[in-house]
């Protein structure tokens, strides 16, 4: 596609604008900055990515991979700057989740090790990592706070913090991880996946896509149920003092 | 006379707020002491002390002479059994309920055991299997007594148990209470905000005011104290 092409495409800005301006919304300053920004962001990861591959070295993907997770734990922390310690737990869970993916990817022989699969396969899998821990943080820290008298009834029976809690990080894991289940479900009925459909456009076999994809489905699976899991363990723990008493003003603060 | 507790010049605060100025005192073993007060005055907070659910600031609290702090949490919260005003019920059966401390320490709870828990606080052995949720707000908090004794604790705290029951119901509790405590060989510590029933069920009673704990006094006597607060407050005047 070329430029002038992809200029074209600014007419799909421009109907909204249109639209927003006639009924009054008053989002216009919010669609210009958000195309704005898509704009500047994207081109700059994509020449940033074809330096990278081009280069091809080993340094510079685990510097990408860095990055990818840094972001990601930025944007994931503010939903858990209750939880002491959050974002060395994020950071800790990404990687882990990174190492024991990429582990079997490559080392299996199911993708070759070169930046042009690494990168982007990274950028989703933390890319879903951080959208579960936001679930899983939101939703965990919400049913600590409304279950606050049940948890204490379990301390004062002379449970541990684990077991006060138990119910607490089931339902949260559960919550969270559901709506990756259930849209794998439906995948390639409703819509295609993003990356199916662009590769495809781009001119690739659709079973080619398609095994692409399904990797991804499969990969997605497994980053899901870690990072909630994973994350709830790391957790839980900053929640209570080594009185096994629940810390309440922790999450209250923040509320 | 053996201690069953002993507070040393205990504060709290919580936040900035001075919730417990400064008490001291014992509480004699095997006999049930009664604590009166108006809201606020840092009774529950007291009790969440000796459960070991919070820590206090400063001073000393000793459970058969061992402080406190150096006592297991665990071990302390089987040993110091609480029960809330508002009976806390999980979801599931009355056996269920009664199962949460057995199964949190990895040990069995027959039918039996649960049938004679039953027993002891009156309510039926039918009922067993029945959802905790449909009980009447007396046989709730029956099951809620019943089940802190399933840990056989040496000391029992009442956070107003009755105070949300009809008065037959309460004086059922009462009863009951006073048969466990005689049966199960318990110091009971129990706060209420009926003057009467402090009087009727207590040996000893203490009035705690504003995070102070003002008069310790035989239950018998109260309407004789000397405290011109205390004499104001058990006639109605304070609240």
């Amino acid at each position: 596609m070329s430029f002038q092409t992809l200029a074209l495409t600014l007419l799909f800005v421009l109907i909204p604008l249109v639209l927003v301006y006639l009924l009054k919304l008053q989002i216009e300053k919010d669609i210009i900055i958000a195309t704005i920004r898509s704009i500047i962001q994207l081109l700059l990861v994509g020449y940033l990515l074809q330096y990278v591959f081009s280069v091809n070295n080993l340094i510079m993907t685990i510097l990408m991979v860095g990055l990818i997770i840094g972001a990601a734990t930025q944007n994931a922390r503010k939903k858990g700057v209750a939880i002491k310690g959050i974002t060395w737990k994020l950071i800790l869970t990404f990687i882990t989740i990174e190492v024991i993916t990429q582990g079997i990817l490559i080392g299996l022989a199911i993708i070759p090790a070169t930046p042009q699969y690494v990168i982007p396969i990274s950028g989703m899998v933390v890319g879903n990592a951080m959208v579960l821990a936001i679930l899983f943080l939101n939703r965990f820290t919400d049913e600590v706070n409304d279950k606050e008298k049940q948890i204490e009834l379990i301390l004062s029976l002379g449970g541990t913090p684990k077991q006060a809690v138990h119910r607490q990080l089931i339902t949260s894991i559960k919550a969270s991880t559901i709506p990756t289940i259930e849209n794998q479900k439906t995948i390639g009925l409703v819509q295609l996946p993003g990356m199916m459909s662009g590769q495809i456009i781009a001119g690739a076999d659709p079973i080619q896509a398609v095994q692409f994809q399904l990797l991804i489905i499969f990969l997605l699976l497994t980053t899901a149920v870690l990072t909630s899991v994973m994350l709830g363990l790391l957790s839980y723990p900053a929640l209570f003092n080594n009185r096994l008493q629940l810390l309440k003003n922790v999450l209250n603060e923040h509320h | 006379m053996t201690e069953a507790i002993s507070l040393k010049e205990v504060t709290l605060y919580d936040q900035q707020t001075l919730i417990l100025d400064h008490i001291s005192g014992q509480i004699h073993k095997n006999k049930i002491t009664t604590f009166i007060g108006p809201s606020g005055s840092g009774k529950s907070t007291l009790f969440r002390l000796l459960n070991g659910l919070r820590s206090a600031n400063s001073g000393d609290i000793f459970i058969h002479n061992q402080n406190i702090e150096d006592i297991d949490p665990i071990k302390l919260r089987t040993m110091v059994g609480i029960v809330l005003q508002e009976a806390i019920l999980l979801p599931g059966t009355v056996y269920d309920n009664l199962a949460i401390a057995p199964r949190l320490h990895n040990r069995t709870f027959t039918k039996e055991e649960a049938e004679q828990v039953l027993d002891s606080v009156g309510l039926e052995r039918h009922f067993l299997s029945k959802s905790a949720h449909t009980l009447s707000g007396g046989q709730k908090q029956k099951l809620s007594i019943a089940r802190t004794l399933v840990n056989k604790p040496n000391i029992l705290l009442l956070d107003e148990i009755t105070s949300s029951l009809d008065q037959v119901s309460a004086q059922a509790i009462e009863s009951l209470i006073q048969t466990i405590h005689t049966q199960y060989d318990l110091t009971v510590l129990w706060i209420t905000h009926n003057i009467e029933q402090a009087i009727n069920v207590g040996d000893q009673t203490w009035v705690m005011m504003d995070g102070k704990v003002v008069e310790q006094i035989p239950s018998k006597q109260l309407y004789q104290s000397t405290h011109p607060r205390v004499a104001e407050f058990v006639k109605g005047g304070i609240n």
